[in-house]
This record gives structure tokens, sequence and C-alpha cells, in this order.
């Protein structure tokens, strides 16, 4: 007996609801942009500059402690919170201690983390510093602005790329979902103000990339069905891919998804954030290349003649695969 | 019908071949590393018995390429310096002014006296005090410029390298535009020999050092115990002088005279002295410097002049026998010895309260030669070996895990068919780890997590050509045009979702650093063997399969 995520014959209507995806979607959206510009995104130093030091004692970490240490170092804002770890033993108590950027140009001198790290072994006596991270805000700065020209850089190619093998309105619906995905994704870390750095970035675009690949499939198949089932509706076209597509949809995100998750309980706290954002890309990009790339398309319409020039919809591109 | 030619059977099963040998030395880490090292050890210092046992350790003539462990999984110290270009303006500026004087000597009955004014450090400004002859002076110091001599400048139609301009009777002297291009060009180059020199000194692993940008270096040391101690190294500029002395004080205040400086005392207290500030020799004349001991027993360095050095030294000394002479390091005066007698040949020694270790280190910093500018720290990290280690725990940990789970559910879903995408699969984790070896890619903690998406994500090739072959074996014509005709049509998704994945690994190598590119290199390589693996190895064994058994029908 195979393990069967999907029946063998769907025919799911993907769109008796579209309205209603499409308007959670957006609501989504919104709260998550709401979100962004009121609360921010918590910034790792990579962004906004300062230093981090990472702690291990065998002692559990007195977070109130290590405070009242540092505030007589007048270092101004100074975050301290614990880490956990599955992973970690009993005598393995982790914290970070994060430190604003102190200078125009070095993050910090050596000699505030030398007395950071005296004042923290006063506290306590066994501690160690497993490692420890400065970004001058002469950096980071940049580092923001190379970041987001790579989400839009990303985005743009990807554009180009289906515009290219498919018809503009299907990029555009790949287009839409993508910036969907990318700003759940950054909502979700505004909302639960998990730190926000470079690697955060990096699994942005991987979702990018992920979330398309998905899309593209779909895409792929409706151009097929296009050709095959010339005189049906749209609606009725786009609901026949999707249903074929379906079980490959979900076999990908499950094994993707199994990865992911395992590396999430199992990989250490280094890389949760990063983990974390790829997983959620993962949920998020499948819900979106079923619900609103194809929405999108649906709203869009398509030309539907593919085997001569049509002039009465849209720009019209030749089609490579021909 | 399912036909593939025995060529390109041979040819996909080398590739395979060839991927599995060069990811082995990977399974043995331990033992290659101490290999390569125990060789790379012989090549520089000759044979031990103990080095020869430890490259006997891995046979060799296999390959000995391992994928490079980054910084945040063997623990280490990263910097990015930027060199602080402008700091060497002033030098070049100052160094003019000798000719400068001596261009507008003869010309004293028309341009009056000469006088060197103060100035910001990237000007130099001369005043002469009957500016009728203004005209006549800048026509003279104009003649002094010379072409560009860099590539760049010649390609701009040979520029000059300084500007000068007068007014009211002040000609100012700036280095001009594709000067300061030449010089930062030069600086920066200088700068990069001389940090790769004195890291090279210390002797460690691997280090990467890397221009960034126009006036950047990324340095990396792995196993180095933090980020300081790499500063302590490469950071001290250890720029050396002998400087002619003119007065000493305790004045930090007293007011130099044009041309002169005053810089403090290293050892005493409120001593400073006021110096000349074009220095009679330098540390660039510098040949040889050794840690040794004084006459009193206390650790000095010993030092050894070229040439040229050497009769600049000879001659000053012989010219100012009771005079004393400043040896200065770093803008601090270490000792200003009164000269005894002339010195010829060349060599001295440097006294100071040094402790041995600091006398070692200055020998070091001097034999590798001064820094040519002031490096800014803008970012750096320390990363302990034990959370690398850690980290790399818990990395195989979750990729065995992950591995084992994805293997189970595709056999679960898929049957036999399952089993070959689960062949293919190990098999491009394997290639995965061959390719990275060849081109010795950096392994880092998100490239792991790369791994493990790609593990994820390989499948996906596979799971669209099976859930294909599952719908052309309800219409088409027997087992074998089913499986032919889901290869032939999955293969455009394939190759489109894949294309787009590419696209974004592309970006991610191009704009990301460090770690961030380790992750792009593991997804873009992942990319490319698991879509092999699919199109070309599942196929095979399916084929090979389908030859031996002739089946009647095919459930996949």
């Amino acid at each position: 007996m195979r393990l069967k995520l999907v029946p063998n014959e769907t025919s799911i209507d993907f769109f008796s609801r579209s309205k209603l995806w499409l308007g959670i979607s957006a609501v989504l959206i919104v709260v998550a942009l709401v979100s962004f510009f009121l609360q921010g995104l918590n910034y790792g130093i990579d962004f906004r500059g300062g230093t981090t030091i990472r702690t291990e004692s065998a002692e559990p970490v007195d977070v109130g402690a290590y405070r009242d240490a540092l505030q007589d170092l007048e270092l101004g804002d100074i975050v301290i919170s614990e880490v956990f770890d599955p992973s970690f033993g009993p005598d393995e108590n982790v914290a970070m201690v994060r430190i604003a950027a102190q200078d125009e140009v070095e993050a910090v001198s050596q000699d505030t983390i030398a007395a950071v790290e005296a004042a923290l072994q006063e506290v306590a006596p066994d501690i160690q510093f497993t490692s420890v991270s400065s970004v001058g805000p002469k950096v980071s700065g940049e580092l923001i602005q190379t970041a987001v020209i790579a989400v839009l850089l990303a985005i743009g190619a990807v554009l180009v790329y289906i515009w290219l093998r498919f018809e503009w309105q299907f990029a555009v619906g790949a287009v839409v979902a993508l910036v969907h995905d990318v700003a759940l994704t950054i909502g979700i870390f505004s909302e639960l103000q998990i730190r926000f750095d470079l690697a955060i970035i990096a699994a942005l675009l991987t979702i990018v990339g992920y979330s398309l690949n998905d899309t593209v499939v779909v895409f792929d198949r409706v151009r097929e069905n296009l050709i095959k089932y010339k005189k049906r509706p749209l609606r009725e076209v786009l609901n026949i891919s999707i249903n074929e597509t379906l079980s490959r949809t979900l076999m990908t995100s499950v094994t993707t998804l199994i990865a992911l998750l395992t590396l999430l309980v199992l990989g250490g706290d280094v890389i949760r954030g990063f983990v974390f954002a790829m997983t959620w890309g993962v949920i998020v990009g499948t819900y979106s290349s079923i619900f609103v790339a194809s929405a999108i398309l649906h709203r869009l319409g398509v030309k539907r003649d593919w085997s001569k020039p049509d002039n009465t919809q849209g720009n019209q591109f030749a089609n490579v695969d021909a | 019908m399912l036909q593939i030619d025995l060529w390109k059977r041979i040819l996909i099963w080398a590739v395979v071949a060839a991927g599995l040998i060069f990811a082995a030395p990977n399974l043995f880490y331990g033992r290659v590393e101490a290999h390569n090292d125990a060789v790379t050890a012989i090549e520089r210092e000759g044979s031990t018995q103990e080095l020869e046992a430890q490259a006997a350790g891995w046979p060799s003539f296999l390959p000995s390429g391992l994928v490079n462990l980054g910084l945040d999984l063997r623990g280490g110290a990263h910097l990015l310096a930027e060199v602080r270009v402008e700091d060497v303006y002033g030098a070049r500026l100052e160094a003019l002014w000798p000719s400068v004087r001596d261009a507008l000597r003869p010309l004293r009955d028309e341009i009056g006296t000469i006088r060197l004014q103060d100035s910001p450090p990237d000007e130099l400004r001369i005043a002469i005090s009957d500016t009728s002859g203004q005209g006549a002076a800048l026509q003279a110091v104009r003649d002094l410029a010379e072409p560009v001599s860099s590539t760049t400048a010649l390609a701009q139609g040979g520029a000059q390298n300084i500007d000068v301009s007068a007014a009211d009777g002040i000609l100012t002297v700036t280095l001009s535009d594709a000067e300061r291009a030449a010089t930062n060009e030069r600086t920066l180059r200088q700068a990069l020999e001389i940090i790769r020199r004195r890291i090279d000194e210390v002797g460690t692993r691997e280090p990467t050092i890397q221009r960034q940008g126009a006036d950047r270096i990324l340095i990396q040391v792995p196993g180095i115990g933090s980020a300081q101690e790499l500063k302590d190294i490469i950071g001290t500029t250890a720029q050396l002088t002998f400087q002619p002395v003119v007065s000493r004080s305790g004045d930090p205040e007293a007011d130099p005279g044009v041309g002169e400086e005053v810089l403090p005392a290293l050892d005493e207290e409120n001593v400073f002295y006021t110096l000349e500030r074009s220095p009679v020799v330098t540390g660039e004349q510098l040949v040889d410097a050794q840690p040794s001991f004084d006459q009193n027993g206390q650790p000095a360095v010993n030092f050894r002049f070229n040439t040229q050095g050497a009769r600049a030294f000879g001659d000053y000394t012989a010219a100012n026998i009771g005079s004393p002479f400043a040896i200065v390091l770093d803008d601090e005066v270490i000792s200003a010895p009164v000269i005894q007698s002339h010195i010829p040949g060349g060599s001295g020694i440097i006294t100071g309260d040094f402790t041995i270790e600091e006398s070692t280190n200055l020998a070091v910093l001097l034999r590798a030669g001064a820094l040519p500018a002031g490096l800014d720290f803008l970012e750096e990290r320390t990363i302990g070996p034990e959370l690398g280690a850690d980290s790399i725990a818990a990395g195989q940990l979750a990729t065995m895990v992950a591995f084992a789970l994805v293997l189970v559910f595709m056999v679960a879903s898929y049957g036999l068919f399952g089993v070959f995408a689960n062949v293919a699969l190990i098999l491009n984790i394997a290639l995965l780890f061959g390719l990275l070896s060849l081109i010795g890619a950096t392994l880092t903690l998100p490239g792991i997590a790369g791994i493990v998406l790609t593990v994820g994500m390989a499948v996906d090739a596979n799971v669209l050509v099976f859930e294909r072959i599952r719908e052309e074996l309800k219409t088409a014509k027997g087992p074998a045009r089913a499986i032919e005709r889901g290869y032939e049509k999955a293969l455009s998704a394939i190759v489109d979702a894949n294309i787009t994945t590419i696209i974004t690994a592309i970006i991610l190598f191009a704009m990301g650093s460090g770690p961030v590119r380790g992750f792009a290199i593991t997804l873009g390589f992942g990319i490319c063997t698991s879509v092999f693996t699919a199109v070309f190895v599942t196929r095979l064994l399916i084929v090979t399969w389908f030859e031996r058994r002739r089946p009647k029908t095919v459930t996949v």
C-alpha cells in the first residue's frame, strides 16, 4: 500500500472561494506592512551595527545580574537574552549580549569588549565567550543596501525569465506571489520580533527561488493544458492543471518540510532564525503558488490560441518552447 | 523505446564514480587533513619521520581535496579592514618639499624668500615674499610634475601627478586625482602584501586575505584565538624611522617649528621630543631584524640596513657626533641615544623597556615591513572552536535524520521507484561533496542548511517525473511508453523550476559574503547535481531495471 498525500484523481475547485483567499492574503500583507512600519524589525548587528557576545557558563544565566553588571559601563542600549536549545546539556547555559555601536566607523573598541567581559566574569566566574562579533555602522549601512538590492534583483530577474518563457500574465502572477511570500515572511519576523540578520536575507532569496519553483511547475502545466483543451474556459483549465500537479506540489513541499523541520529541531540555535524563515517560506510559498499566482492569472486572463498571433490581448511574445 | 546508448551509460557511471572518488576524502576528514598538512610541511621544511608517517596515513594516489570548513564551523577570527589611503598623501607631499625648494632657489631674485607654511596634510603650501614672481614660481613647480605611472592613468592620456595653484603669494601643491588613484592602488597592494607576510610569519593554516572593493581587505584566519590577537599582528603599522632631535622637553604643547614635530617618549612619562620631520632613514631600508639582548642582558632588537640605508646612516652619524638621534616607532620615540661615533656598516640595536615577547614581535613586524597606512576595522568576528564543533555536530545530526526521513518517505510513496530515487539522492550528496572538494569550496553553517534543503528539494525532479509517469500510465500504451513520456514531458517543468532557483543562487553568490556565499554555493551546486542525478542517473537505473525484468505492468 502506497502512502498517498492526495487521492489519485482530484477535482477540487480552487477558484470557488478565490475572492476569500485573495482577501485573506491581502489582509495578511496589510498586517505585515503595518507591523513592519509600526514596530519595525529586530535588526541584528549586521544591519544596525554593534557587538554581540555569546556567553556560555555552567551556572544558569541570570539576565538581571548580567544587566546590572553592565549597567555601570554606560554603553547605551544593551540587550541580553538567554538562548535555549534542546541540544544543550544542563551545564550549558548560553546567553547573547548585544551592545549598540559606540563609534562612527568601528563598532566598539577592544577596551569596551574587555570591560564587558570582565564585568560578566564578576557575575559568573566560569563564563566563556564562545563568539564575539562587531560590525561598524559604516558596513551595516552598506549591508542593508546590498540586501535590498539583492532581493529586488532576484525578483526582477525572475520576472524577466518567466516573461520570456511564458507570457506577461504568468510573470505578473508569479511576481505577485513572490512579493506576497517575501512580505509575509518579513511580517512574521516583525510580528514575533525575531532577530533579522544577513542570513535571513539569504533565506528570503531561497524562498523566492522555492516559491517560484512551485509556481513554475503549475504554470508549465497550465501552458500545456491551454493547448490541449482549447475550448474549455480558463478557470476550468487552471483547475485541471492545479489538480494534476497537486500531488507533486504537496510531495515536494512535504519532503522539503521534513528536511527543514529536522534542521529546525536539531540544527542548533545558531541557524534557527534562518531555518525558521525558510520553513515559513515553504509553507507560504506552497499556498501562494496555488491560491495567489493562479488566481492572479485567472483574473488577468491569458491568450488562448497559442498557434497563431493574437492582437486582442496584451503583448505577444514568442513561445520559446515552440 | 527506452533506449540509452552504451556510451551514455558509461559516461553517466563515470561521472558518478568520479564524484564518489572526489567525495571520499571527506569521510576520513581528520586523516586526510593530517596527510595534507604533512605533505605541505615536508615540502617547506624537509622531511621528518613523524611527518612521513602522517603523510602515509592517506594513499597519495587518491585525491586529497577536502571541503574547507568555514570559520563558523572551525572557529577563528574574521576582520574587515579599511585602509586609510589618505594617510599616504601627506608623506608623498612631504617628500616633494626638498625638490620644490631646490627648484625655487634659483628664482630667489624674482620671488624673494621661500617658506613652508602649515597646511592640511593633503596639501603643501609654500609662501613666497615677492608676489610679482608668482608666475615664474608656479611654472617652476609645475615643471616638477611627472606623468602618473599606472595603467589607468596611461589610458587617460598621461595625467600629471601634481596639481599646482597659486594665490596671494602662496603656492599650493596637491596630488592630482589620477595620482591619488594610483597611490591608493599602490597603498592597498602594499598593505595586502604586508598583512599576508605578517600572518605567514605567525604560521597559521589557510588564512584568507582578500581585497574587497577599492580600499578594504578581508582577513579570515581559522584557529586563531580571537580577533584581537589577529589585530595585534596586522593592525600595528610598525613605521620605524630615525629622525634628528631638535630638543627635548616636558611640554606636549611645545610649539614645533615648520618641518618639525613633537612626539612623546615611549617609556618615560611627560617627556616629549621635538624632531625634524623628514627622517634620515626609515624601516623600509631595513633588510633584517632579529630579537636579541643588549650588553645588560635586556631584550632588544638587532637590525641591519640595506646599502642605501647604511650609507645614509653612516654619513649622518659621521656628521653629527655628539647630537641625539631619535628612534621612532609609530609616532613614539623608543629611545634617543647620543651618537657616540661614526657608525659604518649599517647595523644597530634598538633597546627599550621590552619584554622578550615584545622584542620578538617587534622584530617580526620590522622584518615584514611597515604598513603603508593605518587600518580601521569595520567588522570583526571571533568564533570559538567549541561553538564551531557544536555547529558541525548539530549540522551532521540534522542532515542524517533529514536524509533518513526523506528516504523512508520516498519509499513509502513510490515503492521501488522511491528506492531508485533514493539511490540517486545518495549519489547526489556524494556528487555535491565531490564537486565542493574539487573546487576547494568552503562549507559554512548556512551551507549545511543548503545541503539539507537540497536533500529536501532534490527529490523534486524525481517527483515530477514519477507523478508524470503515473499520469501517463493511465493513458499510454504499456509501461515502457509511459516511462518514456513521463521523462519527456516532465523535462520542461524540471528545467524551468531549477533555472529560477539557480538565478537566485547566483544573485546570492554575487551579493553575499562569507556564510551566505557558502549557502549560495551549496544551493547552486546542489541543484546542478540533483538535476543530473534525477534526469540521468534515476532514468538509467529505471531503464536498466526495466530491461532485465520486462514487467508487463508498472506501479509507481
